[in-house]
Order: structure tokens, then C-alpha cells, then sequence
């Protein structure tokens, strides 16, 4: 249980949108929670053995190797990032530890305008197996405001890593998710995103890099797009090594938001696997959606391959579903929940039911 | 009692006149069946009488018992008691067969019982008709329309596309519904093998959009067997039948 002085710092509301983001301040079934608002920490602690949670700047204080992960991923890439960060957590799982509840974290954007830079890392270390639930939200007051969230990920030799992420932003807010994971031999990473409320706009393509022989990662995104919203989403799956494999589906449904579908799939070794999937629904008259899969291989051993489909729901669908008895509207409703199943998130039961529930009370709102 | 009178309907799909004033009436625990050759119109007359998108009645009424029906929304008339059987029900993804089965009929015990019957345990939870055999889809329409036990059944060739042992299957359980529940029925055939388990003492025959004849149904089905639908078209009892 979060004390309740740690929470009376949040207003009514506030702490409404965080919980909907995933966030349980009871920590019945949690094995640790952080929580920072702005800037600045909120709580951060672990309740379960073989797992540490706190603040970026704590852990590199505290921890060489912590230094040494800091941007890892991004000098291995070649590719540069924003030094100007502030906050953000680390996370850890040691060697062996198979953590059995989820770990649940929140970086809440509360000020007017305020830009929210964080730089998150996530360890998994060898044999160890966890399932994160992230949120990431604002709050009603903080209009104009922005999101900057970097997050490395480090899964280790034959570590398991099932992150989801969970997006409830305002109208008027722009975020940038940036990162990268790491995945080390038959080491399993799993990235879900589920983003369901209003947005300005958010611009992610978070990478995967599977260097370990029989790595694997999965990217899942589930998005609904409300009236003005531009959500331009990827997932990008590096097969860095033999018998890698990776798959990436993602469900959009247009309310009348824009949604760019990115996904990319490179084989660089043999005998890999990889299998993209997109499917989008455009509920209104008017709305977009631009699915671009892409792969590339650079050699023949490799099975890869991808299926798209955008569009209207089926009228044949609802035709049939209302010969059962259902209304249009009824009929639309069970075909657009069915469509964003959570079940392709690869959830413990609990929590996949947390989810389903976070779900159906948006789209009830929504639809 | 009447169950269904088709008085005198027209029926346009997509600009093109299908049916031209087609008269058919069905009485309460009645089971007429429905011959004609591929494009007649039987199917059209089906979804006509279901009231689906694009099959526009421009003249002529259809009455489920008292109350006029062309005209109200699908999900209405499936309230007022009538029921189809899809002969190419579509895929629904993401909606389990239990989702609807359990919006069908609220008895989970019967739920359970049918499912065994039809060999469908296993289909519960599955996307409906994603991944099913001919033979499932079959089973899993007349599953459906039992849960939701209409007044009066529509069933598009029930055995198309299936197996002899799936069609004993079917034909016993619609057969024993049907006659346990005093339930009226239409049922298109083509095959015909759907005779052999049901007791149908009506059948019509459907040629170019317009009622041909009304007669015995195994009758019926042995001289088209035996001469085609081309004899039908010269046939003299047409004229005092099709009243």
C-alpha cells in the first residue's frame, strides 16, 4: 500500500488518470512501484526479493554498471540522445530472480507547459523474468505540455521481459518515447503499447536489437485514435543473430485520429523468423491510416514475411451479428473490442483482465 | 394460426428486380421447403423475409403472425421471433461463439448440452467461424438457432458443403427441435438429403424470381430428379398450385 501521505500530494483526478494507466496504489499483486511527477520523485520501492526500483540519478550514484548502461544502446547504434534529461527510473532484476507479480511504474506530467525529459533503464539480468506495467500519463491541468522518455532495455541471456506500456495523455500534449532494447541469447523481450485516450501527437519507433543466438521479441501496440490526434507508432526488430525471431502486430482503430503504422524487420543472419501484422478499422466516415511495413534481409535463409488490412468493419459482420439479436451499435461495439483484444499481449491472467477492464471502460466512453 | 404470410413482394437487389410477386404462407409447427435452381431468388426471398441490407421490398407485405415486418431493422424481427440459418455465415473476428451463444440464451446449461451435441465444445472460445470446416460452420448456425429458439427458422441449405455424417448429425438435431417444439420452418435445398430426416408436407418450387408450385416435397424432389427444373416450367398443376 502507497502511504496516503505520499498520496495526498495527488488530486482527486490526477490520481483517477494515473490509475488508469495501470497503476494500483493498493500494491495488491504489485512487486514493487515507482512514481514521479514532473521532476521529481513521488515514491520509488521494491516488495519483492531480487528486484530493485528507484531513481535514475540514485542508481548511478550508487552503481558503476548503472554509469556504464547509461546510453549503451545508443553508442552501440551509433545513435545520439538528449543528455539534457531529468529523472526517470532503474530498474533491475538480478540474476535468476523470477519476479512473479508486475512491477508498476508512472511518470505522470502534472505543470502547464512543463517538459517532461526523462531517461529510464531496465535490466533484466541473466535467468530472470519479470513483467513490467509502465504509465505514462498527464494530468488535466497540464496542457501544452511535453514528453520526452528515453528507456533502454538490457534482457539478458535467457532473461524474460514482458514490458507493457500504457499511454493516457490530454489533447493538447506531444510525447516522444525513444528506446532500445538489448536481447541477449534465447532471452525473450515482449513490448506491448496501449494507448486509448486522447494526444496531440506522439512520434515512437522503439528498436530491438537481438544480438544472442535464438532471441526473442515481440512488439504489440494496441491504439485508438481520437478526433485530432496523430499517433505515428513503429516497431523495429533488428535479427542480429541466427535463429532470432521476431513478430510485430499492431490494431489501430480511428475514431477519426491519425494513425501511422510503422514496423521494420531486418534480418542481418540466417535462418531467422520474422512476421509483421497490421490491422486497422476506421469507425467515422473520415479517418486515416497509413500501414508501412517494411522488411529487409541480407541473406536467403530467412522466412519473413507480413499481412495488412485496413478499412471499415465488415458490413456482412454486423449484418450477422445483428441477426443474433444485437443492435448496430451493439454489433459494432463487440467487433471493435474483439479486434483489440489484449489477449496478443502475452499477459499473465490477472493482469490481462486489468488491462481488458482498462480497455472496456475507455471504449465504452469512446465509442 | 399463420405463422408467415409473403403477400404479393417484389424485391429489388441493387437496382435489379429478383423477386416479382412472390405469395407464400407457412402455418405454426409448419415445415414447407423451398427447391428452385441456382439464382431463382430463394436465398433473395430469405433475406428478404430477415430484412437485409440491400434486399429492398418495394411492393407487396410480409406478416409474422399479426404484425408487419418488411421494413423493421434486422435485430427487430429476430425479437419478434424469426431466425436464420447463413448458408456462408462470414468470419467474425475478434467475437467468440460463446459471446453470442450466452446472448442467445441465458441457460448455460443448455449452452453446454447443445454444444455437446453439435460436437462444439471447443468452438466456444474460439473467433466465430475463423478456422472452421464446412461442417462446423453448419453446426455451429443450427447451434445458434437453436440458443435462440425463433418462432419460424430460415435455413439456407443447412447441408451444403457438408459430410453425410455431419448431415445425420444435423438433420437429428434440427429434426428432434423441430418436432419437440412445434417450430415453423423454411428450409432451402438442393440436395435434397435434408428430406430424409425432417417431416416437411410442403414444398415449393422457386423459378425465375416468381412461385412456381406447391406440392408434396418428396414428390416434388423426385420429379426434379428425375426430369430437371426445365419440366417444372411446363408443368400444368403450376396454374391451380401457386394460388
Amino acid at each position: 500500500m502507497i502511504e496516503h501521505n505520499r498520496q495526498d500530494n495527488l488530486e482527486g483526478r490526477d490520481r483517477d488518470t494515473i490509475v488508469s494507466t495501470g497503476m494500483d496504489f493498493s500494491e495488491k499483486d504489485r512487486s514493487g512501484s515507482f512514481l514521479q511527477q514532473d521532476s521529481g520523485l513521488m515514491f520509488a520501492r521494491s516488495l519483492s526479493d531480487g528486484l530493485e526500483i528507484m531513481e535514475i540519478k540514485e542508481a548511478l550514484e550508487k552503481y558503476p554498471e548503472a554509469v556504464g548502461y547509461f546510453g549503451a544502446n545508443f553508442r552501440s547504434t551509433g545513435r545520439d540522445f538528449d543528455r539534457e534529461t531529468e529523472g526517470g527510473y532503474f530498474i533491475r532484476v538480478k540474476r535468476g530472480h523470477a519476479i512473479e507479480f508486475p512491477v508498476q511504474a508512472c511518470l505522470f506530467l502534472k505543470q502547464q507547459g512543463f517538459r517532461q525529459k526523462v531517461h529510464n533503464l531496465i535490466v533484466v539480468e541473466e535467468g530472470a523474468k519479470a513483467y513490467i506495467i509502465t504509465g505514462c500519463s498527464a494530468s488535466h491541468s497540464a496542457s501544452e505540455g511535453m514528453h520526452l522518455g528515453i528507456s533502454e532495455f538490457f534482457v539478458h541471456n535467457g532473461a524474460y521481459l514482458n514490458f507493457t506500456m500504457i499511454h493516457s495523455w490530454q489533447e493538447s500534449v506531444s510525447v516522444k518515447p525513444v528506446s532500445i532494447a538489448s536481447v541477449g541469447e534465447e532471452a525473450v523481450f515482449i513490448s506491448n503499447y496501449v494507448c486509448l485516450k486522447p494526444v496531440r501527437d506522439i512520434t515512437m519507433y522503439p528498436t530491438a536489437l537481438l544480438h544472442g543466438r535464438k532471441a526473442r521479441a515481440s512488439f504489440n501496440s494496441i491504439i485508438l485514435s481520437h478526433p485530432g490526434s496523430l499517433q505515428d507508432v513503429g516497431s523495429r526488430v533488428a535479427l542480429q543473430a541466427e535463429e532470432t525471431q521476431a513478430e510485430i502486430i499492431s490494431r489501430a482503430v480511428s475514431l477519426g485520429g491519425k494513425v501511422v503504422a510503422r514496423g521494420h524487420i531486418k534480418a542481418s543472419a540466417r535462418n531467422v523468423k520474422g512476421h509483421l501484422e497490421c490491422r486497422g478499422l476506421i469507425l467515422p466516415e473520415k479517418g486515416s491510416i497509413y500501414a508501412i511495413p517494411e522488411m529487409e534481409t541480407d541473406y536467403r535463409d530467412v522466412d519473413l514475411s507480413h499481412e495488412a488490412a485496413i478499412g471499415r468493419i465488415n458490413k456482412d459482420e454486423i449484418e450477422y451479428l445483428r441477426c443474433r439479436g444485437f443492435s448496430p451499435h451493439e454489433a459494432q461495439s463487440l467487433i471493435v473490442r474483439g479486434f483489440m483484444d489484449v489477449g496478443v499481449l502475452g499477459l499473465p491472467d490477472k493482469l490481462k483482465a486489468e488491462i481488458e477492464e482498462l480497455e472496456n471502460s475507455t471504449l465504452k466512453a469512446g465509442l | 394460426m399463420m405463422m408467415l404470410e409473403v403477400k404479393d413482394i417484389s424485391v429489388e437487389v441493387s437496382g435489379h428486380l429478383i423477386l416479382q410477386g412472390v405469395n407464400m404462407h407457412i402455418r405454426k409447427g409448419e415445415v414447407v421447403v423451398l427447391f428452385g435452381p441456382n439464382g431463382s431468388g430463394k436465398s433473395t426471398l430469405l433475406k428478404a423475409i430477415m430484412g437485409f441490407e440491400g434486399y429492398k421490398v418495394i411492393s407487396g407485405e410480409i406478416l409474422l403472425g399479426e404484425t408487419r415486418i418488411d421494413g423493421l431493422p434486422v435485430e427487430e424481427r429476430v425479437k419478434l421471433g424469426l431466425g436464420l440459418m447463413y448458408q456462408h455465415p462470414p468470419q467474425v473476428r475478434g467475437v467468440k461463439l460463446a459471446q453470442v451463444a450466452g446472448r442467445l440464451n441465458g441457460n448455460a446449461g443448455l449452452i453446454k448440452e447443445m454444444s455437446e451435441r453439435l460436437s462444439l465444445s471447443s468452438h466456444l472460445s474460439r473467433d466465430i467461424n475463423m478456422g472452421f470446416s464446412g461442417g462446423e460452420m453448419k453446426r455451429s448456425e443450427l447451434f445458434q438457432l437453436i440458443l435462440q429458439d425463433p418462432d419460424l427458422l430460415l435455413l439456407d441449405e443447412p447441408e451444403s458443403g457438408v459430410d453425410l455424417e455431419n448431415i445425420s448429425v444435423m438433420g437429428k438435431v434440427l429434426n428432434g427441435y423441430l418436432k419437440e417444439e412445434g417450430k415453423s420452418a423454411l428450409i432451402i435445398t438442393h440436395t435434397g438429403y435434408i428430406l430424409d430426416y425432417i417431416n416437411a408436407r410442403k414444398g415449393c418450387v422457386m423459378i425465375d424470381g416468381k412461385m412456381w408450385c406447391v406440392g408434396r416435397p418428396k414428390e416434388i424432389f423426385g420429379n426434379i430428379r428425375e426430369r430437371g427444373y426445365d419440366k417444372c416450367m411446363g408443368c400444368d398443376d403450376r396454374a391451380q398450385s401457386a394460388r
